[in-house]
Order: C-alpha cells, then sequence, then structure tokens
C-alpha cells in the first residue's frame, strides 16, 4: 500500500528557562494509505508534539518527514487537524465554519453552489444538517467536535490528524462519536492519526497502536497490530480474545513497563 | 497596557452626588419590611412591587439630589433652584433650533455643532488608530518604535494641543476638531493593538491549518477576535471626545454647546449653565450606552 507520511529520525527539542528539553528522539514511522494509527502514551511522553510534527505546525529539530513524498515544511489542508478543543470560530456558524476550509481547497476549480453542497454533505456526514446555522455556542461539546471533524474531512485531506478529540467529552458523547468515527472512516477510507490516553479507544479504532515511552527523550516502544475485523461492533468486541490480548498488550506497556521506568 | 474590559467601565446611571449610594439603600430596607408588615398576605402586592423595584434607588438619588441642590441654593446666593431651572429649561426646549445670526441660536443647533466637531475629530482619529492598533499589535518591531512615542504622547491633556491646532490651521474650528482627534486617538490604537495581541493561539492555528490568505485571516479570524476589544476603544474614545469638546469650544468660540456655557456665563445666565451641564451629561450617556449594547451584540462566547 502507498506511504502516506513517512518520519525517519525525527528529534523535537525546545529551549526552555532550564535550556535545552528533548521531547522526543528517535522516532521513526511509516504510515499506510487508509490506515488508522493511534498514538498513546502517558501524559507528557510527547504524543501531541509528534502530532504537531505530522501537521507541521512545529518543525523537527532533527530528522525528516515526508508527506506523500513530500518534506512537511508547514500546515497545510492536506493535512487537516481536529483540535482537542475543536477551535471553531464562535463568530461563524456551523456552516461557515465548515465552509471557511472548503473554500480554501476547492474555491478555485469549483462554483459556489459546489463548495455549498460539499459543505452541506459533511455536515450530512456528522449528522449535524439541523445545526448548521447555528453557531458554536448554540451547540453541546459532542456537536461542536463533530463541526470540527466535518471542517476537516470538508477539505478532502490526505491524512486526518486529531488531538485528543473525544478528551474533554464525557463518557456516553465519547462512545457515541467514536462510533461515528468508526462509520465515517469506514465509508470515506481516510487515512487517520489519532492522539488518545484512551485504551479502549485506540483498540477500537485503530488498525495500528503506537505506544510511546515517557519522556524526556521519548521514542516508540513498541507498535501493537490490533488485527480486529472491520466493521466493528463496541458490544460483540467486548467478549473478543483478540481484543482482551491488545488491551492487555497495551496496558502491559503503559502501567507495567512505562511507570517501572518512571518510578 | 491600557487593557479594559467592556464591563468595568460601564457607568452609573444615577446621575447622584457621592453621598447618594450609602443613603439610598438604607432607605430601601427600612421601606422593605414596612411594605411586607402592612401587607403580609397578599402576594398581589409583592407581584406589583417587583417590576418598580429596581427604579426606587434611583427615583431615591434623584429626590436626594434635588434637595442637596436646593439646599446649596440657600447658602450660595445667584444659584438658581431646581424649579427655577426647570421653568427656564421649558423656555429654551420650546424652541430649541431658532436661529438669530451667528451667536444666538438655539440649544439643539450647539448641541448638533458639538456633536458634528466630535463626529468628524473622532472619524478621523478611527481611521488612523485602528489600523495603527492593528500593526502595532501584529508587528513587535512596530510596536518596539510606537510604543514610547504613545507613552510619551498619551498623559498630555487634550488642551495642550490646542495652540499647536490653532497655530497649523489658522482656524478656531479644525483647531478644536484636531484637539478632538489627538485625545481620541490614543485608546483606539491601544485597545486594538491588545486585542490583536490576545487573540487565541488555537485560532491562529486554525488558519495555519487552513492556509488562508492574509486577507481571510484578517476578514475572518483578526477583525471579529479583536472587535470588542477596538468597541472598548472606541467608547473610552468618544467619551474623552465629548468631555474634551466643552473645553475646547470654551477657548476657540463659535457655535456649540462649550461656547453657550461661556456666553451664558458672560450673559449671567446660570440657569443656562446647569440646563447645559445637564444635556451634557444625558448627551454622553446616550453615547456610551449605545456604544455598549453595539459591544455587547459584538461579543461571542469562546464556550
Amino acid at each position: 500500500m502507498k506511504k502516506i507520511v513517512q518520519i525517519e529520525n525525527a528529534e523535537m527539542s525546545f529551549t526552555t528557562k532550564q535550556g535545552s528539553y528533548t521531547a522526543l528522539t528517535g522516532i521513526n514511522l511509516t504510515i499506510r494509505e487508509g490506515e488508522f494509527v493511534t498514538l498513546i502514551g502517558h501524559s507528557g511522553c510527547g504524543k501531541s508534539t509528534l502530532l504537531n510534527l505530522i501537521s507541521g505546525l512545529t518543525l523537527p529539530t532533527a530528522g525528516i518527514l515526508l508527506c506523500d513524498g513530500r518534506e512537511i515544511a508547514g500546515p497545510g489542508p492536506e493535512r487537516a487537524v481536529v483540535f482537542q478543543n475543536h477551535s471553531l470560530l464562535p463568530w461563524l456558524t456551523c456552516f461557515d465554519n465548515v465552509y471557511l476550509g472548503v473554500e480554501r481547497v476547492f474555491g478555485r476549480k469549483e462554483g459556489a453552489a459546489k463548495l455549498k453542497k460539499r459543505t452541506e454533505e459533511t455536515l450530512a456526514l456528522v449528522g449535524l444538517t439541523h445545526a448548521e446555522a447555528k453557531f458554536p455556542n448554540e451547540i453541546s461539546g459532542g456537536m461542536k467536535q463533530r463541526v470540527g471533524i466535518a471542517r476537516a474531512l470538508a477539505m478532502e485531506p490526505k491524512i486526518l490528524l486529531m488531538d485528543e478529540p473525544f478528551g474533554a467529552l464525557d463518557a456516553l458523547t465519547r462512545a457515541n462519536l467514536q462510533d461515528e468515527l468508526l462509520r465515517i472512516v469506514a465509508g470515506t477510507g481516510a487515512t487517520t492519526v489519532m492522539v488518545t490516553h484512551d485504551v479502549d479507544e485506540a483498540v477500537l479504532l485503530s488498525d495500528r497502536v503506537v505506544m510511546l515511552e515517557n519522556g524526556p527523550a521519548a521514542s516508540i516502544g513498541e507498535i501493537l497490530e490490533v488485527g480486529l475485523a472491520r466493521p466493528r461492533d463496541r458490544l460483540a468486541l467486548a467478549h473478543d480474545p483478540r481484543y482482551a490480548e491488545c488491551r492487555a498488550a497495551i496496558l502491559e506497556f503503559l502501567y507495567h513497563k512505562q511507570l517501572q521506568h518512571a518510578a | 497596557m491600557h487593557a479594559v474590559r467592556i464591563d468595568e467601565f460601564a457607568p452609573s446611571t444615577e446621575p447622584v452626588p457621592a453621598p447618594a449610594p450609602p443613603a439610598a439603600p438604607r432607605k430601601m430596607t427600612i421601606a422593605a419590611p414596612a411594605a411586607a408588615t402592612t401587607s403580609p398576605a397578599t402576594p398581589r402586592g409583592r407581584t406589583l412591587a417587583s417590576p418598580l423595584q429596581p427604579l426606587v434607588p434611583v427615583a431615591l438619588g434623584i429626590v436626594l439630589f434635588i434637595a442637596l441642590w436646593h439646599a446649596a441654593t440657600l447658602y450660595a446666593s445667584g444659584l438658581p433652584g431646581p424649579l427655577a431651572t426647570w421653568q427656564e429649561a421649558l423656555k429654551i426646549f420650546a424652541h430649541p433650533f431658532y436661529q438669530n445670526g451667528p451667536n444666538d441660536q438655539g440649544i439643539g443647533w450647539n448641541i448638533l455643532s458639538s456633536l458634528r466637531r466630535v463626529a468628524i475629530g473622532f472619524g478621523l482619529a478611527a481611521a488612523v488608530g485602528i489600523p495603527a492598533g492593528f500593526m502595532i499589535g501584529r508587528f513587535e518591531f512596530l510596536a518596539g518604535m510606537m510604543n514610547p512615542l504613545i507613552g510619551l504622547l498619551r498623559p498630555v491633556s487634550p488642551l495642550a494641543w490646542l495652540p499647536i491646532g490653532l497655530l497649523v490651521f489658522k482656524r478656531a474650528d479644525p483647531a478644536a476638531t484636531w484637539t478632538i482627534f489627538i485625545c481620541s486617538i490614543w485608546p483606539m490604537i491601544l485597545n486594538t493593538a491588545q486585542g490583536v495581541k490576545r487573540i487565541p493561539q488555537d485560532y491562529m492555528n486554525v488558519a495555519r491549518v487552513l492556509d488562508l490568505s492574509e486577507w481571510k485571516i484578517f476578514t475572518k479570524i483578526l477583525f471579529p477576535a479583536v472587535l470588542p476589544y477596538m468597541l472598548t476603544g472606541i467608547r473610552l474614545s468618544i467619551g474623552t471626545a465629548w468631555l474634551v469638546i466643552v473645553a475646547a469650544e470654551m477657548l476657540t468660540g463659535g457655535v456649540g454647546i462649550g461656547f453657550w456655557i461661556w456666553d451664558e456665563w458672560n450673559n449671567l445666565k446660570v440657569e443656562h449653565i446647569i440646563i447645559a451641564i445637564f444635556v451634557i451629561g444625558i448627551v454622553g450617556l446616550i453615547l456610551e450606552q449605545a456604544l455598549i449594547v453595539i459591544a455587547r451584540r459584538c461579543t461571542h462566547d469562546n464556550a
């Protein structure tokens, strides 16, 4: 399968008041087309930093990142980001928030009617047709995150980057949106990288789970091939032995190997 | 820096002197139980009283003010009392727009020409100050260049600029406008710049990921995000401009509420001066409240 993202020996250090701090080092990872990859690790291990490197919001201090064979030199709409705090613009309606990205990506080639249709279709995909004229402060947290996902998907990115997208939501809304995301990803075949700290979320959604060591100078500890058949069903998986195995492997990594290091 | 939240500067709505606020609530707490004891079991009495409740302190404040004013007239000879002023006001406002030559015009004309000066001076200040604020907020270099100058010039009394205006423009009217311009430009520059600096990084990250053009960033992110700060600056500017115009007109003459006060002082019509004070206060209050309403409409919850 085609390689969408290649990370070779990436390193990221920050200059702080106490001097240089290396967050990530020796990161090597290849993400293939249509794959769903989650990044998991203890808080502060640098998983968001790694996502920011792929998005281009920060640039690595060493090593190289390629997207579709070209070096990542900055952010761009072909690597759409769903932010943890949704980051919708409060003065634009849900429709206009999504339209902003659509217009940027397709505005040169397509007329206004086509752009409007794209926006409407994406909002329908996340089940928000009824709320398209509402402003972000008039809808719930889960709905805001759906708009965030719609804004990213509508740009038809090569890769969808999600930074703990459901982190701020309650458990039920969260489960609901995970199911929604499974359905959307199955429908669109979007390549996705998602940061999470939730083991069940990682196993349920991913093809591969990338486990990061504890910082400083974290690198990739283990990569788990989930290998569960799709479409996946949350209830059926609860009794699936492979699901339990994956879960146990991640927990083992996080709470046995990494906590011992940290202690 | 001059970071001003919109709510901090909400004006007190009652034109009451300093001793009024402690006195008014005390009277009200006495009045409230008294009303309760006279009709303890009638809920209808309470529902009738509740919509008027907020007006009670306002009314008491006004009563107290008039009483103090009246008391003052007993000791200061020549100071007209509330009743005499009221009767004079009725006469003045019966014909607000008469015109007997350039130096004798109705109060309506005087207010309008003051407002016109403020509008021109303030409009020019907005046209210069708001873009300047955006630039200073966006570019660190410009901020470093301009901030010391602004810090130096801002505390100067606007009237100190009047002679410079007279010298440069050779006429009184543009000199007054110039004074308004110079006093109303600073809050707009500083608040706009502050607003630009305080734009959440998240919004700028959205702009970067979407790779928006500079124009789109300005219209869809910068401008809406800065608008509430800008409106605070505008409100402060208009307030200052309205303060300054009276003093400027006293010095420059012509037609205008400030000049009118000076003219009536020369005629020893003290009632008219008191009326002018009320008129200036009311116009200032209306300008301020109008801008608060606009600001409230333009403020967005980030939740």
